[in-house]
Parts: C-alpha cells; structure tokens; sequence
C-alpha cells in the first residue's frame, strides 16, 4: 500500500509538469491551429533561466525563499518573451500560408533553440540546486512523498486554478474564447485578434517555464535536450485529453503521469514509454478527439 | 457617410472585387444585390477590414480606413451580422450579445442596449443561459443582430440576413431592420438574395456583377427596372 501511494505520488508530480506544458500546446492549438512543436524548448529555457539566475543569487547568498520566487519569474518572463517572439518571427507570417507551413517552421524553431542552446551551455548535464528544501512537517511521510512533490502539486494547482479564472471571467480571457471559436467573427466584434495570439504564446510559455524549474530541480540535472523529451510526453497528454480542451491537457497530464509512474513502479521502467503511448493508442480508438475534446471541431 | 471608392480586393490572387464604388448616406437603408459569388460578402469584408483592398479607398465619415484594423473600424461605429451568423458556438447566448459590446465600458448603457435587443426578441431572453449553438436557424439570426446591435453602430452592414428562415421570420426580421433603422437612427447596409423584400425597405440600391457595380437607382426604380425584374425578382 505504501509503495502504491509512494507511486501515486510520484505519477501525480509527472503528470503536474505535463499538464504545466500541455496548457501551452493546447491553448496555441485552440487558437490558431498550429502544433507549435518549439513548445518544448520554451520549457528548457525556463529550466536554464531559473537555474543561471538561482545560481547566481545563491552565490550572492539570498534567502531560499526569495531565490526560488525570483528565479520562477525571470524564468516565466524570459520563456514567455521567447514565446511571444517566436509567434512574431516564425509563425504570424505564416498565417496565411498552408498548414504545414507554419509546421514546418515550428520544427525548425524547436531544432534552432536546442542548438542555440546547446552551443551556449554544452551538452553536459549541469547540476541544477535544490530549490525546495525538505521541511520538517513532512517528515513523517518522506518515505512516500517528497516535499518538492507537494510544492510541485500545489504550484499546479494554484497555476491551473490562476488560469481558469482568467480565460473564464478576464476580458483577455473572453477574447481568447471567442477567437478559438470563430476568429472571423472575433474581429469583427472588435477584438485585436493579434494581440489574442500573442497573449496565448506568453501564458501557455510562462506555465512551461515554472513547470521547468519545478521539474529541474525535483530531479536536480538539466541538459539542452530535456525540452525534446518533455515536449513529446507534453503533447501526447495534450492530445490524449483532446487537444484544444483545457481541463483535456490537464486530465491528459495527470492520466498520462501516472500511467508512467505506476508502469515503472510496478513493471519496469523499460516499459514507461510503452505504456503511455499504448495508453494514447487506445484512447484515440474509442475515443478519436480524446477524453475531452470536442467531436467536431470546427477550426477556422 | 461610408463611401467606397474603386475598391479592388483579392484572395491570393483571385480577384473578387473590380473597382466597386458606392456612397451611403447618414440615415439611409441601402441594399446591395447580386448574384452567388458576385463579391457582396467581400465588399461587407472588405469595409470592415477583414479582407482589406489591395487599392481603391473607403471613407467612414469622411475619414479613410481603408487600412485600418478590423477592431479600430469597429470602434469606429460599423458593425457587421456576417454571412451564417457566425454565432459563437460554446458561449451562451448572454456571452455572445457581451462579446458585442466588447469595446464598451459604459455598463449602465450597455444594460440599456441589452433590455432594447431583448424587447425587439423577446426569445434570446428566454434562451439567456443556452449556448448560442444550440438555437435555431432564426434565433440564431437574431442573436446575431442583438450581438451587432449590443455594439450600439452607426452603420449596421448586414449580409443575407434572410438566408435559410421562414418567410413568417424573414418578414419579422425585415421589420426589425426597418425598425433599428428608424428608432435608433442606424445607417443599413443590406446584402440580399431576396432582392423583392430587401428593396421594399431601402431607400436605394446598387446591383454588383462579377465584382463590380452594374446598376444604382432607387429602390422603387429598381423594382420596376426590367433588367432587375428579369435577373433578380424572378418576374
Ligand atoms: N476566402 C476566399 N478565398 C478565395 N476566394 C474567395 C474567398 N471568399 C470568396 N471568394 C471568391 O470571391 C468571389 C466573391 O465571393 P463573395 O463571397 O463575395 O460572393 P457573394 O456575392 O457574397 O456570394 P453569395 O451570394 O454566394 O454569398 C467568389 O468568386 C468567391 O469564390
Ligand atoms: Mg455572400
């Protein structure tokens, strides 16, 4: 029994930093149609940033608290200005142009970022500092669940909560629902569907980016690549709760986390991936729009 | 007060609109007929900055806007009710007549508006809490105006509003239009198949060919025009 909750646990934090990124997927997809594929990197650079500025606070010897709250805003405002121009430069062009156009590019944003990356810190693992101390209430149950997993949960939860009053009763909020159903008729009542977008790009690439130092320093290395990994696990999540559906991404997350945690706990970790996408595989079959997605959506 | 002078638009490279050219004046309920694919709809999109002219001009009240964005003309005063409705689909019928006034402020008119747009269809507010893409055909097209009307325009560009209703509606919606015309003293800017009606409330019209204006006359002129008759009232 201990092992199992010890696995539940461990499946809901997996599934928390997915849901985080698969947001950003599937707002950009209820938006504009696109798979924006360098969602992932938006991610890694969350990681990096919040690393390079806790690492230089800490040498700088600020307190734990303010370090983690600082490094989790630059994060979010870097990654989010990496979304919003990402939007302007590879795929606003594009708007007009056939699908796989736009595609196309996001792939080749996500290849450019990793290398860019990749040139700039080495490929090498960097160890990345324990943001989240053990604290001392939590003692009794470290045995099943760490103190980062709990902080990584409630950080989910209060993010997700954050969002869903914004897209529900915000006035940018509003707009971003209209423009997903009907971006014609969204102009014409007068919203700057531009603007939309790119309010779109800077949230859904400040949830990756806390998800990013969240994850990097439960698991305490990061590398140029953790986006590619992340990224592809984040979609499929995306996906499996029906891309475009918010409580879907986040659902998709959490089946998706747990899935994993309990095929490593109980069979092998060697089969992780093998589960998770059997999972999506026969999700899809009975359920082709996903667990939450619309049957017909109407994209325009 | 809106004037559309030799305005040419595109899609790609398809040319929809070949010189159009026509003045509406503050007051008026002006029509525009023609055939399936003549370019009316795009005209509408083309004053409204949604498929903006490649050259030619418009002017709203003597300023050009030819280039401006769809959401400054809207603020601007011209509000268009689309071809199909264009009915938000997952929002409810409130949610969509407040995403009409989405550039307004003024609460204590816009809940004026809202009771005005419930007294012209007393149906939306029973429909209130429903979301706009369970109604029907006809509730839809009233949602749409209450929408456009919740914007409070000075010219109201309205495209086939007439489509797929019952003539029991398509009477009471025309009614309506002749109405917001003349209580709220809203510019008309018809689009119409069913040219015999739509020519019954207007003051005048312009007949568009192939993307270009072929006729403009009175509306009782054109109604006896032979041409008219023949090509458009089905006599
Ligand atoms: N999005 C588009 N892409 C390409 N061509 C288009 C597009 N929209 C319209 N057209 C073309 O432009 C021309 C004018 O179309 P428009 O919709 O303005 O006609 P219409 O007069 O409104 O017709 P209808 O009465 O059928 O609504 C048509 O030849 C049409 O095929
Ligand atoms: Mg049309």
């Amino acid at each position: 029994m201990e092992y199992f909750i010890e696995l539940f646990f461990s499946g809901l934090t997996r599934g928390s930093i997915y849901a985080l990124i698969a947001l950003g997927y599937t707002m950009v997809y209820g938006i504009i149609g696109l798979i924006n594929f360098a969602h992932g990197e938006i991610y890694m650079i969350g990681a990096f940033t919040s690393f390079i500025v806790a690492t230089v606070l800490s040498i700088y010897g600020f307190p734990l608290l303010s370090i983690v709250l600082l490094a989790g805003l630059a994060a979010a405002v870097w990654s989010a200005s990496y979304g919003f121009t990402i939007e302007r430069i590879a795929y606003r062009p594009l708007r007009q142009a056939p699908r796989l156009s736009a595609l196309i590019s996001a792939i080749g944003m996500s290849i450019f970022l990793q290398n860019y990356v990749l040139l700039a810190q080495t490929s090498d693992f960097q160890p990345f500092p324990e943001l989240i101390p053990d604290f001392d209430f939590m003692e009794p149950y470290a045995h099943v669940v760490g103190s980062s997993d709990i902080v990584i949960l409630l950080t989910t939860a209060v993010s997700m909560i954050a969002l869903t009053l914004l897209i529900k009763f915000s006035r940018v909020g509003k707009a971003m629902r209209a423009t997903s159903q009907d971006r014609t008729m969204a102009m014409l009542v007068g919203i700057n569907v531009n603007n939309v977008i790119s309010m779109t790009f800077i949230i859904g690439s400040a949830l990756a980016a806390i998800g990013g130092m969240l994850i990097a320093s439960h698991i305490g290395q990061i590398n140029f690549f953790i986006g590619f990994i992340a990224g592809i696990k984040a979609f499929t999540a995306a996906v499996l709760g029906g891309i475009g559906s918010i409580p879907g991404a986040v659902l998709g997350g959490f089946v998706l986390g747990l899935t994993e945690s309990f095929a490593t706990g109980y069979v092998s970790s060697d089969y992780e991936d093998v589960f998770a996408f059997s999972l999506l595989v026969l999700i899809l079959i009975f359920k082709p729009a996903g667990l939450l997605g619309r049957e017909e959506t109407q994209k325009v | 007060m809106l004037e559309l002078r030799n305005i040419r638009t595109f899609y790609g490279n398809i040319q929809a609109l070949k010189g159009v050219s026509l003045e509406i004046k503050n007051g008026e309920i002006i029509t525009l007929i023609g055939a399936n694919g003549a370019g009316k709809s795009t005209t509408l999109m083309s004053i409204c900055g949604v498929a903006p002219p490649r050259s030619g001009e418009i002017l709203f009240r003597g300023e050009p806007i030819t280039q401006m964005s769809p959401d400054h003309i809207v603020a601007l005063g011209v509000c268009q009710v689309p071809e199909g409705r264009h009915i938000f689909p997952q929002l409810t019928v409130q949610e969509n007549l407040d995403m009409g006034a989405f550039l307004r402020s003024d609460k204590r008119e816009i809940a004026r508006d809202l009771e005005y747009v419930f007294s012209l269809f007393p149906i939306l507010k029973e429909r209130r809490t429903q979301h706009g893409g369970t109604l029907s055909g006809g509730e839809q097209q009233m949602l749409a105006m209450s929408r456009a009307l919740m914007a409070r325009p000075q010219l109201l560009l309205l495209d086939e509003p007439s489509m797929g209703l019952a003539p029991l509606i398509i009477r009471q919606i025309f009614e309506i239009i002749k109405k917001i015309n003349e209580e709220q003293d809203t510019t008309i800017f018809l689009v119409e198949q069913n040219a015999n009606q739509a020519l019954q409330i207007a003051h005048r019209g312009y007949v568009i060919e192939n993307g270009a204006i072929t006729m403009s006359d009175s509306a009782e002129n054109l109604l006896s025009n032979p041409d008219v008759q023949k090509a458009y009232l089905g006599i």
